[in-house]
C-alpha cells in the first residue's frame, strides 16, 4: 500500500527535506549577492542613480610683474544634456533648435562628445549667452535631462595687444583626448576648455586648476530628478595665479606702435635675467573671439590673411639675420684673437669688394674708405667684413656661429618655437652644394649675415643680451622660473666688452646706421640690419637689435619689421620702446638715410 | 481518531503574515520618485485580500467529498476557459504578447490560469484517489498524464512557459506523493530532459546512453514501455532544434540572457541585471522601507508583480529577505504536513500539490530576480499584484484549512 501512513510520513520527510534544501540554497545566493558582492552592486547601483556634472574650475588669472592682469574669468554659462542613448540625445537637440538656435555642426559635435563619455552631461554649448539661458529656463520642463551650468569663461581685457604672448583657450578636441598629454589619464575629458597657444598652453597644468563635481539624481530614462544633495558637491578648485615677468605697460606700447601698418614682431628682454618684459606679433588677433568656439568666418579670415595673424613672428619666423650678425663675426675675431677692434682690413672699401671673378657689393655704394673694426660696426660696412670672414675661414665662422648657440632654440617658455637654420659643420656645404662645387665665397655671405643663415627674432635678442652684459646668456622666460642660471657663450675682456658696445652706441650716434633714433639721455646701442627677403628681392626685412643704456644695460629690444626696408625704421620702432621702457624721450625723427 | 480544531490558525497567521508583507511591499513599489499608476494599486491589492480571505473562508466551509464530486465539472470548465482564451485572451505586463489574460469587451476579467491550478490538482486527485495502488508502468498513468497535459499544453500555447512549469512541477509532485517510484518518475521525465539537452549534442548523446544503461539494469521496462521512452527520447532530441526555431523571439532572448545576461544588457538583459543591482546593493539591512533607488529611479522592471521580491532585497535586505523566505518555508512545511496528516488519500494529495504549487511559484519566481531560473514571468505567491492570483492563493488556504480540520489531530511521523 503506498498510501499506509509510514509511506506517507516517509515521504512527508522527503520532502520536507527537500523544501529545507531549497530553502537553504536559495537563501545562500541571496547571502552572496546581497553580502559578499555587496559592495559592487552598491557600487552598480549608485552608477545606475547618480550622474556626474563637472563643475570646471576656473583658471589661473595671469598677472604682469605689477600685478595687472592679462588673464582673467567672467561669469558665463554652459549648457549641457544627459541622455541614456545617442538616438534620444538626437531628437532632444532638434527639438532644443526649435527653441534656441543651434547648427548641424554643433549637434554632431555634440554626438560625437556623447559617444566618448555617455555618462557625463554633453556639453551642447560651451558659452551660451544670457538670452539664451533665459530661453532655456523657461522651457526646462521640455527638457528632462538639460543641465545650465555656471562656467567660468576666459577674458583677456587687453585682447590682441596680449595674444602672441597668452595665447587662448578652447575645448579639448578628440584628437588631443587621444594623445598622451590631454588623456583621460590626466583627468581631461571632452567638453573641457584647455590652453591652445602661448602660455595659456604652455602652463596649462599650472593654470586648469581642478574640476569639481556635482552629484545629480536621474531616473532610468535619464530625467533629472533631484538637482543637488544627491550626495555632497566636491567643489571645483581655481587654478593659482600666474604671475608672468611681462610689463603691461610696455606691451600695451609696442602693440599700439605696431599698430595696423606695421608687420613684425618684437621682443623686449631684461638681460641680466631673460625676463621677457614685452612680446608682440604684427597682425595680432582677438584672442577674446575664439572662446567658447572660434566662429567660423574670423577664423577664415585670420587662415587667410597673407600677413599671417596666427604665426608668431617672435618666436616662429626666421629671417636672415642680415647686418646684425655682423656682431657675431666680430665677436668671434675678437674672443679668437683673429682682429681686434683696432685692426684695418688690407683692402679699403670703395663700394665692393672684389673676390675671385665676383664684385661683393657693399651697401654704401660711395664706399667707407679705411676702417677700425670699430668703426666698421657703425657704419655697418659690408667690405670689411667680407675681408674679416675670409681671415676667420668659413669651417671657424661656421663653428663659431654653433658655439654661440645660434642652431639652438632659446627654450623660450612658449610653444611652438622654430629653431633657426645655420650650418652644423663645412659638411653642410658638401652636402648641399657636393664637395668641391663652393668655394671660400660662402664665408663673405656668412661674415655679414646673409647665405644660409635664418634666425628668429627671439634668437637675435638673447645673443644681444650676452653683448649687454658678461658674455653669458638666460634662457628669456616669460614666467619667472627658480632656475636662473645663465650661460657662457663667449668670452671677452672687459676692454673688448667695452669697445664692442661703444661701437654699437656709435650706430645710433651722428653718423651712425640709425643715427636717427637717438634718445634724450641714454645712450641706445644696438645694429640695424636689412635681411633680404626671399618672397620679395626689392623689399628688406628691416632689423634692429640693441640695449640701453649702453654703459648699464636695462632692456634689450629686438625688432623686426617685414618688408619694412632700412634697418633704420627697425630702429625707430626700438628707440621708442627704450624710451618708453626708461621713461626718457627719444630725439626728433629726422630721415637720414644711411 | 479525533477531531482536531476547527481551525489551523498557524496556516491562517502565516497566510495574513505574507499577505500583509506582500501589500507593504506592493505600496513601497508604488513609491517611485515619478509617481506612475503604480503608487495607488495597494489600494485595490488590500480590496482584493479582503474579497480572498472572505473566499477562503468560503471555501473552507466545503467538504472534502463536495470538492472531489466538482472536481470533475470544474476541471471542464477550466479547460474550456483556456481555450476561450484563443479568442478572448490579451497580454499584460513581462509577457505583453501573450494571452494570459481573458478578456471581455476590454475589460480583463482574470487570469483562468490560476484558478486552473487548483482544479487540476483537485482533478489529478480524484483521478489517483480512485486507485488502490501505485502504477508500475508508465503505461498505466496515462489518465493523470492526459490530466495534466492537456491544460499545460493550452497554457503553453497562450504562450505563458511560466505557469505551465508550475503544472509540470505539480504534476510530478502529487505523483511522488501518490507513491509512484523515483525510477518511474525519472522514466516520465525522460523526454523532457531529452528536450532540453538536445541544445547541446554531445549532452544529449551522453543521456541517451545513460538512460539506455537505466532501463536496461534498473528500470526494466515492459519491452513495449521501454521502446516508448527510447522513440520518445529521440523524437525529443529532434525536435527540439525545431521546436527552438518555432520559439517567440522573447522567449529566446529570456534563455539566451539566463545564460549570460550581459548578452544584452540594454534590452532582455536589462531586467534581470537591474533586478541583481537592486538586491545586491541592499546588503544586510536595506536601503530602507521605500527608500530603494533602483526602485525609486524606475531601473527596476515590473517591480510591483514579478520582480517585486527585488524590491523586498533593495529596501529590507538580507533580513528582510530571510524572513519572507522563512515565513514561505514555514507555510510550505505546514502544508505538507496537512498533507501528511490527511484524512484520506484525494484530501492528502490536494494538500500536497497546492504546497507543490506554491513552491513551484516561489522558487522560480525569486530564482529569476537573482538569474538562477530563466525570466518566465511568474507571480510571487501574496506578494505580486494580481486580484486572481490573491484569490486563488487563499482559495488554497481555505481548502487546507478544511483538510487541516478533517484530517488526524496526532502528528504522524512528522516533527513540525
Amino acid at each position: 500500500m503506498s498510501f499506509h501512513p509510514n509511506e506517507v510520513a516517509r515521504r512527508g520527510r522527503v520532502a520536507s527535506a527537500a523544501l529545507f534544501g531549497g530553502f537553504v540554497i536559495l537563501l545562500g545566493a541571496f547571502f552572496r549577492t546581497q553580502v559578499l558582492q555587496n559592495a559592487q552592486y552598491v557600487l552598480q547601483s549608485e552608477s545606475n542613480r547618480l550622474r556626474e556634472v563637472p563643475l570646471p574650475a576656473p583658471r589661473g588669472v595671469i598677472y604682469d610683474r605689477a600685478g595687472r592682469v592679462i588673464a582673467e574669468n567672467l561669469p558665463g554659462y554652459s549648457v549641457s544634456m544627459l541622455s541614456p542613448r545617442a538616438d534620444s540625445l538626437i531628437a532632444v537637440l532638434h527639438r532644443l533648435r526649435e527653441t534656441i538656435p543651434l547648427t548641424n555642426e554643433e549637434i554632431d559635435a555634440a554626438v560625437r562628445r556623447y559617444r566618448r563619455s555617455p555618462n557625463r552631461p554633453t556639453a551642447v554649448l560651451a558659452d551660451a549667452s544670457f538670452d539664451v539661458i533665459s530661453v532655456l529656463e523657461e522651457h526646462r520642463v521640455q527638457f528632462p535631462g538639460l543641465i545650465i551650468q555656471a562656467a567660468p569663461k576666459r577674458y583677456y581685457p587687453d585682447g590682441a595687444a596680449v595674444a602672441p604672448f597668452v595665447g587662448y583657450t578652447g575645448e579639448v578636441t578628440e584628437g588631443e583626448l587621444g594623445s598622451r598629454g590631454y588623456g583621460s589619464s590626466r583627468g581631461y575629458r571632452s567638453g573641457q576648455q584647455i590652453g591652445k597657444a602661448g602660455i595659456e598652453r604652455e602652463y596649462e597644468d599650472r593654470l586648469r586648476g581642478r574640476e569639481g563635481t556635482r552629484f545629480v539624481e536621474v531616473d532610468a530614462r535619464g530625467r533629472v530628478v533631484r538637482e543637488a544633495g544627491a550626495r555632497e558637491d566636491i567643489l571645483p578648485e581655481a587654478g593659482p595665479p600666474l604671475t608672468t615677468n611681462i610689463d603691461m605697460d610696455l606691451q600695451r606700447f609696442v602693440a599700439h606702435l605696431f599698430g595696423d601698418s606695421l608687420q613684425g614682431g618684437a621682443v623686449a628682454l631684461e638681460p641680466s635675467s631673460g625676463a621677457v618684459l614685452a612680446l608682440y606679433s604684427a597682425p595680432s588677433f582677438d584672442p577674446n573671439r575664439f572662446i567658447g568656439g572660434i566662429p567660423a568666418d574670423y577664423w577664415r579670415d585670420l587662415n587667410a590673411d597673407p600677413r599671417r595673424p596666427l604665426y608668431n613672428k617672435v618666436i616662429q619666423g626666421r629671417y636672415p639675420p642680415g647686418s646684425t650678425w655682423k656682431l657675431a663675426t666680430a665677436t668671434w675675431a675678437l674672443e679668437n684673437g683673429v682682429a681686434t677692434l683696432d685692426d684695418v682690413m688690407p683692402t679699403p672699401c670703395t663700394g665692393g669688394f672684389q673676390y675671385g671673378n665676383r664684385l661683393f657689393h657693399c651697401w654704401e655704394k660711395k664706399g667707407h674708405g679705411s676702417l677700425t673694426l670699430s668703426q666698421a660696426i657703425e657704419k655697418s660696412c659690408d667690405v670689411y667684413f667680407y675681408q674679416l670672414g675670409l681671415k676667420i675661414g668659413i669651417a671657424r665662422l661656421v663653428a663659431g656661429g654653433v658655439a654661440l648657440n645660434f642652431r639652438e632654440r632659446t627654450g623660450i617658455d612658449l610653444p611652438g618655437e622654430s629653431a633657426p637654420i645655420f650650418p652644423y659643420s663645412i659638411d653642410y656645404y658638401n652636402r648641399e652644394f657636393g664637395a668641391g662645387h663652393w668655394n671660400s665665397s660662402v664665408a663673405l655671405n656668412l661674415a655679414i649675415g646673409q647665405g644660409e643663415n635664418s634666425q628668429t627674432i627671439m634668437s637675435m635678442a638673447r645673443f644681444y643680451e650676452a653683448l649687454a652684459t658678461d658674455g653669458r646668456e638666460a634662457r628669456p622666460t616669460i614666467v619667472p622660473r627658480a632656475d636662473t642660471t645663465r650661460t657662457r657663450i663667449f668670452t671677452l675682456t672687459d676692454a673688448q666688452l667695452g669697445g664692442l658696445r661703444s661701437a654699437l652706441a656709435g650706430v645710433v650716434a651722428v653718423g651712425g646706421t640709425a643715427a636717427a633714433s637717438q634718445i634724450q639721455g641714454v645712450t641706445l646701442a644696438g645694429k640695424t640690419g636689412s635681411a633680404q627677403n626671399a618672397e620679395d628681392p626689392t623689399r628688406t626685412h628691416a632689423w634692429f637689435v640693441g640695449f640701453a643704456p649702453a654703459d648699464h644695460p636695462a632692456i634689450v629690444v629686438a625688432v623686426l619689421l617685414e618688408f619694412g626696408g632700412h634697418g633704420g625704421r627697425a630702429a625707430q620702432v626700438a628707440s621708442k620702446i627704450v624710451a618708453h621702457y626708461l621713461k626718457v624721450v627719444p630725439t626728433s625723427h629726422l630721415q637720414t638715410e644711411g | 481518531m479525533r477531531r482536531a480544531t476547527i481551525a489551523d490558525y498557524p496556516l491562517i497567521l502565516l497566510g495574513l503574515t505574507l499577505s500583509g508583507y506582500g501589500i507593504l511591499m506592493v505600496y513601497s513599489a508604488g513609491q517611485t520618485d515619478v509617481l506612475t499608476g503604480v503608487a495607488y494599486l495597494y489600494r485595490n491589492q488590500i480590496a482584493w485580500l479582503a474579497i480572498s480571505v472572505l473566499a477562503a473562508l468560503a471555501a473552507s466551509r466545503l467538504s472534502v467529498r463536495f470538492l472531489e464530486w466538482v472536481a470533475l465539472p470544474a476541471y471542464v470548465v477550466t479547460i474550456a476557459v483556456l481555450l476561450l482564451l484563443f479568442v478572448f485572451g490579451s497580454g499584460a505586463g513581462t509577457a505583453a504578447s501573450s494571452r494570459a489574460w481573458l478578456t471581455i469587451a476590454g475589460h480583463r476579467i482574470g487570469q483562468p490560469s490560476e484558478l486552473a491550478k487548483i482544479t487540476v490538482v483537485l482533478m489529478l486527485a480524484r483521478v489517483l484517489a480512485n486507485r488502490r495502488e501505485a502504477p508500475s508502468s508508465l503505461v498505466e498513468l496515462w489518465q493523470p498524464a492526459l490530466i495534466a497535459a492537456v491544460p499545460t499544453l493550452l497554457i503553453m500555447l497562450e504562450p505563458d512557459l511560466g505557469s505551465a512549469i508550475v503544472f509540470v512541477g505539480m504534476f510530478f509532485a502529487v505523483l511522488f506523493w501518490f507513491g509512484v517510484p523515483w525510477p518511474t518518475l525519472l522514466m516520465l521525465a525522460s523526454p523532457g530532459v531529452s528536450l532540453i539537452l538536445a541544445f547541446s549534442t554531445r549532452l544529449w548523446a551522453l543521456w541517451f546512453v545513460a538512460l539506455i544503461g537505466l532501463l536496461i539494469y534498473f528500470y526494466k521496462p515492459y519491452l513495449l514501455e521501454g521502446v516508448g521512452i527510447v522513440l520518445a527520447n529521440v523524437f525529443m532530441g529532434i525536435i527540439a532544434p525545431l521546436l527552438w526555431d518555432r520559439m517567440k523571439p522573447y522567449q529566446r532572448q529570456r534563455l539566451l540572457v539566463f545564460l549570460d545576461p550581459s548578452s544584452d544588457p540594454r534590452a532582455s538583459g536589462y531586467h534581470v541585471i537591474q533586478s541583481q543591482v537592486a538586491i545586491g546593493s541592499g546588503g544586510w539591512l536595506g536601503k530602507g522601507f521605500t527608500m530603494g533607488s533602483q526602485k525609486r529611479l524606475a531601473f527596476l522592471p515590473a517591480q510591483h508583480t514579478d520582480f517585486i521580491f527585488a524590491v523586498v532585497g533593495e529596501e529590507l535586505g538580507f533580513v528582510g529577505v530571510a524572513v519572507a523566505l522563512s515565513l514561505f518555508l514555514v507555510l510550505f512545511l505546514r502544508t505538507v504536513r496537512i498533507a501528511a496528516r490527511a484524512n484520506d488519500t484525494f484530501s492528502s494529495l490536494v494538500a500536497f500539490g497546492l504546497a507543490a504549487s506554491w513552491f513551484v511559484h516561489v522558487g522560480e519566481n525569486v530564482g529569476m530576480t537573482l538569474n538562477l531560473v530563466p525570466v518566465t514571468g511568474i507571480p510571487l505567491p501574496f506578494f505580486s499584484y494580481g486580484g486572481s492570483f490573491m484569490l486563488t492563493s487563499w482559495i488554497a488556504i481555505g481548502i487546507l484549512l478544511r483538510i487541516s480540520s478533517e484530517g488526524r489531530g496526532e502528528a504522524g511521523a512528522l516533527a513540525i
